[in-house]
């Protein structure tokens, strides 16, 4: 029995479903927050997967994945600098108060 | 002869108005009043110098063999259409040209003089002298105009002076609806111009009036048969032209605009609307002179539009009672004078005429004579209502005891006009009205009739003027004379008035260049001065003294005298034309489809964007959640559809 | 033929993951949430291992689980009232999102099936077939300027995550 691409990809995708599912219904700024960082790393994952069995010889996926880790960082420092300050304005940290950027 | 002067007399009163226009509200009326005279006044003297040197110096290039040449004193290129048709803007000196220069610059040096008196404190001063140093200039690049488009162009650019000008009191309703009149009419007139240009130009390759007029004969061979709605493509095009002069000169039935124009300052209807704008008209047929003589059929034309209208006008000046509508409608008249004059020359010998070239050199005398004259009697009605502050002669009368300078100054211009002997109407007038008695006798008796209604109409003025009974206003206002910046033009005007009758014309200004001896024959001179005293003696009996005879006069004739103060509804003709007909007919239904179809389209198209817009604007609910959902649910989609198309 | 090790070991990382995934987007308590997504960053380090990125994985738990773990458990705690819901949103949208993660899920299950290289080699063979991945590679990697080296996004990370720094500081301060 052989690990082959298949069974490091379906875990993957699973995550990726999973962060989609929770993005949609989560009402808590945070709790979206986490879905996405499921996603982000559902797709490191897909990069690293594609370079180990497509192309065995380079090392460009990792690479991509490490800058990949570095702006998840950077983006939910941030991403969480505005949640504090939505939580500041508005008391709570509810996606449905936060419905501003309309028509 | 150097390019410097002409070009000065072109760049100074470009550059005054440029001063004036652009700094002109950051200084006192009395440095703008200063800087405008004086740049003018220079103007003239160098105009002066350029005609003197041209008519006096002798040199072969202006007169050889004693005939007068014609002499470009410079032609630069400015727009090259193809290898031959090539629009140049050049200097011209010519006789013609050279007593232009005179005309123009004497009477704009006056009227500029004369309005630092006339505008004093009037809102806008230096604007107001800013625009009669672009008139001055456009005027002066009319007449040295080397071609024909150059003409036009400076033609547009008097019309616009004209009509700011004539606006210049833009506050006042009539003012602006009169600047309105008169751009569009003349403009409407300017578009026969043009295609005339047009026609000519597409024949002959060539605008250049020297090229054009030199040997007529050929221009009709180059033309060859080609024609136009019957008549020969010439013919066409030279009669177009001569409505751009009808337009300008206000002949009828493009006169309309001149009576209203009245509403623009005083000075300006003196230098503009008198003196030297409206003889553009004039000025174009003699400057084309040649050509006309070639297709008869046009100067034909010129002398019947002419007569009708110098007799029109006079009919109608007898019956206002505004002075200067009066001085307005006999200015047409003066005018149309002139045309019939141009009209009944020729450039061939004719049998049993001794010199059939005399109504050119005569029409071009009585346009420098009725231009002092006219100016005079502007600025002299100028003082008038300066005086009185109204334009109607009801306020006015026996005004002889409170403004001497003014009554004598404008007598002597009446007579003038008149045709008295020795002021200079006299000789113009004999001079004309002998050339259209050579001619035909029609023509003669014809213009000697309107002589005697020009030497009654203005005494009529005259006397309901300065005679009379006094207006009561006189004792709470008591009218007097301008202050000397507004005395002395007349006075000088006046003087000229007296004396330049006496010029010999001939010796200087004819249509080949040969000079020719003026005389005067004593059987017209003597029938137009008994004519002129009858005229004037009827003007005396009916007005000097207050009395029943006009009144017993209008009574006899109601339906006439109605129908001359209306101006023989005119205006009213025009405003049924345009309102009734254009208007109704032609703008309505055009204005239905524009609205009905063109925006109808477009308003169709903004009203689909902003109902589809208003339903799906919904979506856009500022729910972050949704929209993933959205997008995921196009991704999945979008991948569906590629899938089946691809798969 | 991959070792059975592996194997098994897959089998439990796998396994830890899709439940982890699933309580992370639906733990009730926010908290436990940001907790199970630390488990499936540690599964997915695990992967990275043994893939043989070591590296990677180092990196993957020492930024991820440790950094920005942190960061999250902060804001949870700066944020949150005790006893708050971290779900019940609408039950629409509850059904929406189902609906369309699962649309999802069918497409990309649909589409790694249908991969033609997906049947390719076994980790065993990846594995032999490539270097193993030094730290001296990575290094060079990082700071060449020549093909296949990354100098300059490098240096443009390292100024972003300074402005990142200054950013989030400049956003979460309290008005002056």
């Amino acid at each position: 029995m052989d690990l082959s691409m298949l069974w490091y990809l379906v875990p993957s995708v699973i995550m990726f479903v999973c962060g989609i599912y929770g993005f949609m219904t989560r009402k808590n700024l945070i709790a979206i927050l986490i879905s996405l960082e499921l996603m982000l790393n559902s797709a490191d994952l897909n990069f690293v997967i594609f370079n180990r069995y497509l192309f065995p010889g380079s090392m460009e996926g990792m690479i991509f994945t490490l800058f990949a880790v570095a702006l998840a960082a950077a983006e939910t420092a941030i991403a969480i600098a505005i949640i504090i300050n939505i939580y500041r304005a508005v008391g709570n940290t509810d996606i449905n108060e936060v419905k501003q950027m309309r028509f | 002869m150097e390019a410097t002067i002409p070009i000065l007399i072109l760049a100074f009163p470009l550059f005054t108005f440029l001063l004036l226009g652009l700094l002109g509200m950051k200084m006192s009326h009395k440095v703008a009043g200063f800087i405008g005279i004086a740049m003018l006044g220079t103007t003239a003297v160098l105009a002066y110098i350029v005609a003197c040197t041209y008519y006096f110096s002798g040199d072969p290039a202006f007169i050889f063999e004693g005939v007068r040449q014609q002499y470009q004193v410079f032609d630069v290129t400015w727009l090259a259409f193809t290898q031959t048709l090539v629009v140049k803007l050049g200097f011209l000196l010519d006789p013609i040209s050279a007593l232009m220069l005179v005309v123009i610059t004497t009477i704009s040096f006056m009227v500029h003089l004369y309005s630092w008196g006339y505008m004093e404190g009037e809102h806008g001063f230096q604007r107001y002298y800013a625009f009669l140093s672009l008139f001055t200039f456009s005027m002066l690049g009319l007449v040295v105009a080397t071609n024909i488009f150059q003409m036009y162009i400076f033609w547009e650019l008097v019309g616009v002076s004209s009509y700011l000008l004539i606006g210049f009191f833009y506050k006042l309703p009539s003012a602006v609806s009169a600047s309105k009149k008169a751009f569009i009419v003349t403009r409407f007139a300017d578009l026969g111009f043009l295609i005339g240009i047009l026609l000519l130009s597409y024949y002959t390759d060539t605008f250049n009036f020297i090229e054009l007029t030199q040997n007529p004969e050929l221009v009709l061979g180059t033309t060859g048969g080609a024609t136009y709605m019957g008549a020969s493509v010439l013919t066409v095009a030279m009669v177009l032209i001569f409505t751009g002069g009808m337009g300008k000169s206000a002949m009828m039935p493009l006169h309309i605009w001149l009576p209203d124009a009245m509403e623009g300052p005083t000075p300006v209807s003196a230098l503009i609307h008198a003196a030297t704008m409206v003889v553009a008209g004039v000025y174009l047929v003699a400057r084309m002179f040649p050509l006309y003589c070639v297709v008869d059929t046009s100067l034909t034309f010129i002398c019947c539009v002419g007569a009708i209208t110098a007799f029109y006008a006079a009919m109608v000046a007898c019956a206002q009672t505004d002075i200067k509508r009066i001085l307005a409608f006999s200015t047409i008249s003066q005018i149309a004078f002139m045309m019939v004059s141009l009209g009944v020359a020729y450039d061939q010998p004719i049998e049993g005429v001794h010199y059939s070239g005399l109504g050119y050199m005569a029409g071009m005398f009585h346009l420098f004579t009725h231009a002092m004259f006219k100016a005079l009697l502007f600025l002299g009605a100028g003082a008038l209502i300066h005086a009185v502050h109204s334009n109607e002669y009801t306020a006015m009368g026996g005004l002889r005891k409170y403004m001497p300078i003014t009554h004598w100054t404008f007598l002597i211009g009446c007579l003038a006009i008149a045709g008295i002997w020795p002021f200079a109407g006299f000789f113009s007038k004999d001079e004309m009205l002998a050339a259209m008695f050579n001619r035909h006798w029609f023509w003669g008796a014809w213009m000697t009739m309107v002589a005697g209604l020009t030497a009654f109409y203005m005494f009529r003025l005259y006397f309901l003027v300065f005679w009379g009974e006094e207006n009561p206003h006189y004792k709470e206002h008591k009218p007097h004379d301008g202050p000397w910046q507004m005395s002395l033009p007349l006075i000088i005007l006046a003087g000229v008035s007296i004396c330049a009758g006496w010029i010999q014309f001939g010796e200087f200004v004819t249509w080949n260049g040969e000079p020719y001896h003026i005389h005067i024959e004593a059987p017209v001179a003597c029938t137009s001065l008994i004519v002129a005293c009858v005229g004037i003696g009827l003007a005396a009996l009916m007005y000097m003294k207050p009395n029943k005879l006009p009144a017993q006069f209008k009574d006899a004739w109601p339906a006439l005298w109605k129908a001359a103060n209306r101006r023989f509804y005119w205006d009213e003709i025009y405003m049924f034309i345009t309102h009734k007909i254009i208007f109704n007919i032609i703008c309505k239904s055009i204005a239905w489809f524009d609205r009905h179809v063109i925006d109808a389209t477009m308003d169709g198209f903004a009203k689909v964007t902003q109902s589809v817009s208003f339903r799906i604007r919904g979506m856009q609910s500022g729910e972050v959640q949704s929209y993933v959902g959205w997008y995921i649910t196009g991704a999945v989609v979008l991948a569906g559809i590629a899938w089946l198309c691809f798969a | 033929m991959d070792s059975v090790g592996n194997i098994v070991l897959y089998f439990c990382v796998a396994i830890c993951l899709l439940i982890f995934s699933i309580k992370a987007v639906t733990a009730k308590k926010i908290l436990r949430a940001a907790t199970y997504l630390l488990f499936v960053l540690l599964g997915t380090a695990i992967f990275y291992f043994q893939m043989g990125y070591q590296f990677l994985g180092a990196v993957q738990i020492a930024v991820y689980a440790g950094g920005i773990m942190v960061l999250f458990v902060f804001a949870i705690l700066l944020t949150n009232k005790p006893n708050e819901q971290a779900t019940a949103g609408k039950s629409h949208r509850k059904l929406w999102g189902f609906l369309v993660s699962a649309a999802a899920l069918v497409l990309l299950i649909f589409a790694i099936f249908y991969m033609p290289l997906i049947h390719g080699l076994s980790l065993e063979q990846c594995l032999a077939a490539s270097n193993t991945i030094t730290m001296h590679d990575i290094g060079v990697a990082f700071t060449g300027g020549e093909r296949f080296q990354y100098l300059l996004p490098f240096e443009a990370i390292s100024v972003l995550l300074l402005a990142c720094i200054i950013g989030g500081v400049t956003i979460a301060r309290k008005e002056v």
